[in-house]
């Protein structure tokens, strides 16, 4: 943006906020120095372009359509476009100082230091080192997935996306067109969640799964979030009642740690081995984490959860 | 900051510059992240901007002789525009994950400034932020303890697993800082075992006991930053390259990996470091015939040899 731009940028908004009256635009034009030089249409256009950059960080320009007057009119009223008196306890300082801190190294850490600096800019004293919370705490939230600003654009601006997306072990990438309502991080992972629109259907996807560019489609403003939509629960497994079964494990002595801390028993076995009752639903998942123990222990039973680590152990020497 | 970033900036300084009379220059500079030069550039044009009529009258006056800023006849825009869309998600998100966290007990203060910021947003900014959720993980049974040494300032003693050695240990930690990324906590503290600074995961502790000890970490000793990731093998340690099929593909989403090469038909080669080759035979077993080793050959070698001496077992006893 020029200089001049922006002087004429910052004249505009000055005189916006400080008339009480809707100006028409041709009252602006002879008010707003650096407009008086252009000719009707270049005028025209200018004035388009700037009040579309004003809205866009964030200043409410209103527009009057007085039936008696052929020109709307234009005005900022100062209650919609001020940052409203705002004191903060020092407990809350100290809190507002460490939710700063916390996309430090994520998309959202230039609007979190914008905010701060709004505030500070209307004598708001924030405790940026988070008080005694502050040096006993740390709080990161990492948004690397390179999806993350332009879905979190799509959710703010109502509008519908497209991308390329692969399922969870799918040979095939198919593109998926979405209205999303939220984005949610669980243990790590950032999902995207909405209707998709090919199937009909309420989905939840991984950021991580999304190849190659989030592209919006058609104009902000047409999502609409169902009341009452819970964002968060859409996220994860389903909670479907599967039934837990126990298994007998046999490990060595000294060994598999880790398996003994889930154990709901462990028995000294004979021969220099221990024996453990380990609860599991799914055989699949159990054999994935006892394989890792190699020769070191051995699933007695039941014989689907046995079977499936000699399946396991046999995939790896396939 | 980019120069389509200087309207805003002019918007929070006057604000800053009004409610901050008589501030320093180098001051005010470093607070916007300006040089000097900069700064005087913006109180520069700023002085040409106005009400209408732009007789010296309406203009804004500033000065800044000898380094000390007066600013007057700015009153149209004495006040910071209200937090934007952006900028008012970013600080509700967080101070909702912190509100999430029963054991941080600040709720109070919380809801106090979740109310103030959601009043001094633009309209719609507190909707669409609630569509952005970070969940935090159940809260950790060791954490009551390890916040009590940290308030203390006492010793504790963990008997801790490492997963990617299948061990469990005990040690003493001089607790530092309570460390939440992406919703999962952790310790940074002086370990006496590693004679360094180590990230503890609270629920890998097995047991944990506040000592009557007052915790005394060496002078310099600075807690972890978390900022790069907690994962963190060294550069030193062996590149390890694994094919997977798009079974296996979860392992480029779960831990880092250098390179990460699509071979069609969703199969990846993906390259990473880890700390432990124990841990790597673990990984590999895990995979079945989901993934294969490529590289180091010795690996490789490992892999086999650990699903043979398996599967020797299951065979010869059954």
């Amino acid at each position: 943006m020029s200089r001049r731009k922006t002087e004429r940028l910052l004249n505009l908004v000055i005189c916006l906020l400080a008339t009480r009256r809707p100006l028409s635009a041709e009252h602006i034009r002879q008010a707003v120095p650096g407009y008086d030089a252009a000719n009707d249409e270049a005028f025209q256009r200018m004035f388009e372009r700037d009040k579309n950059e004003l809205r866009e960080i964030g200043i409410p320009i209103e527009v009057h359509k007085d039936p008696w007057e052929e020109d709307p009119g234009y005005r900022i009223v100062p209650q919609a476009y001020e940052l409203p008196e705002i004191t903060l306890e020092p407990d809350e300082a100290a809190v507002v100082g460490l939710a700063a801190q916390v996309w430090q190294r994520a998309s959202l850490a230039e609007a979190a230091s914008g905010a701060l600096l709004k505030l500070r800019a209307g004598g708001v004293e924030t405790d940026e080192a988070g008080g005694m919370l502050g040096s006993a705490l740390e709080l990161r939230v990492d948004t690397q997935d390179p999806a993350f600003p332009a879905l979190w654009e799509a959710v703010r601006d109502r509008r519908v996306v497209r991308f390329a997306y692969r399922a969870a072990a799918s040979e095939s990438v198919l593109t998926r067109t979405v209205e999303p309502w939220g984005v949610v991080s669980r243990r790590g992972r950032w999902y995207v969640v909405g209707h998709d629109r090919d199937r009909d259907a309420a989905r939840a996807f991984r950021l991580s799964r999304i190849s190659g560019p989030v592209t919006p489609v058609g104009r902000p403003g047409t999502v609409v979030v169902p009341e009452g939509v819970d964002i968060r629960s859409m996220v994860g497994y389903r909670e479907e009642p599967v039934q837990e079964r126990t298994a007998l494990i046999r490990v060595r002595e000294g060994t598999c740690q880790g398996l003994r801390q889930v154990a709901r028993a462990v028995r000294p076995g004979t021969g220099g081995w221990d024996e453990l009752d380990v609860d599991f639903t799914d055989p699949g998942r159990l054999a994935g984490w006892v394989v890792g123990f190699a020769a070191d222990a051995e699933v007695v039973g039941p014989p689907d959860a046995r079977d499936a680590v000699i399946c396991r152990l046999k995939g790896v020497l396939a | 900051m980019s120069t389509a970033d200087r309207l805003p900036r002019l918007l929070a300084l006057v604000p800053y510059l009004m409610s901050h009379p008589g501030a320093q220059v180098p001051e005010v500079a470093k607070i916007f992240g300006l040089s000097e030069k900069q700064l005087i550039d913006d109180l520069q044009l700023v002085w040409m901007c106005g009400l209408p009529g732009h007789t010296p009258g309406d203009l804004i006056d500033v000065s800044w002789d000898g380094g000390e800023i007066v600013i007057d006849n700015a009153d149209t825009i004495a006040r910071p525009l209200r937090l934007g869309v952006d900028e008012a998600s970013a600080l509700l998100v967080a101070l909702r994950m912190l509100a999430e966290m029963p054991e941080f007990g600040e709720r109070d203060a919380l809801a106090r400034v979740i109310a103030k910021f959601e009043q001094a947003s633009v309209e719609g900014a507190a909707a669409v932020s609630s569509q952005v959720a970070v969940e935090v993980d159940a809260t950790p049974d060791a954490l009551p303890t390890v916040n009590e040494a940290l308030r203390r300032g006492r010793r504790l003693s963990l008997r801790y697993y490492v997963p990617g050695r299948d061990e469990v240990t005990p040690r003493e930690v001089d607790p530092m800082r309570l460390v939440v990324v992406d919703g999962r906590s952790y310790l940074s503290g002086w370990c006496y075992r590693a004679e360094a600074v180590r990230l503890f995961r609270l629920d890998r502790m097995i047991t944990v006991e506040v000592l009557d000890v007052a915790a005394d970490p060496p002078a310099g000793a600075v807690p972890d930053e978390v900022t790069s990731g907690v994962f963190r093998p060294s550069p030193t340690d062996e590149l390890v390259e694994l094919e997977l099929t798009p079974a296996g593909r979860w392992v480029a989403e779960y831990y880092p990996c250098e390179q990460v090469e699509e071979l069609g038909e969703g199969r990846l080669r993906v390259a990473l470091r880890a700390r432990d080759q124990g841990w790597l035979v673990r990984l590999a077993l895990r995979l079945g015939d989901t993934g294969r080793v490529l590289s180091p050959d010795s690996l490789a070698a490992s892999v086999r040899e650990a699903a043979t001496s398996a599967l020797n077992r299951y065979e010869s006893v059954s």
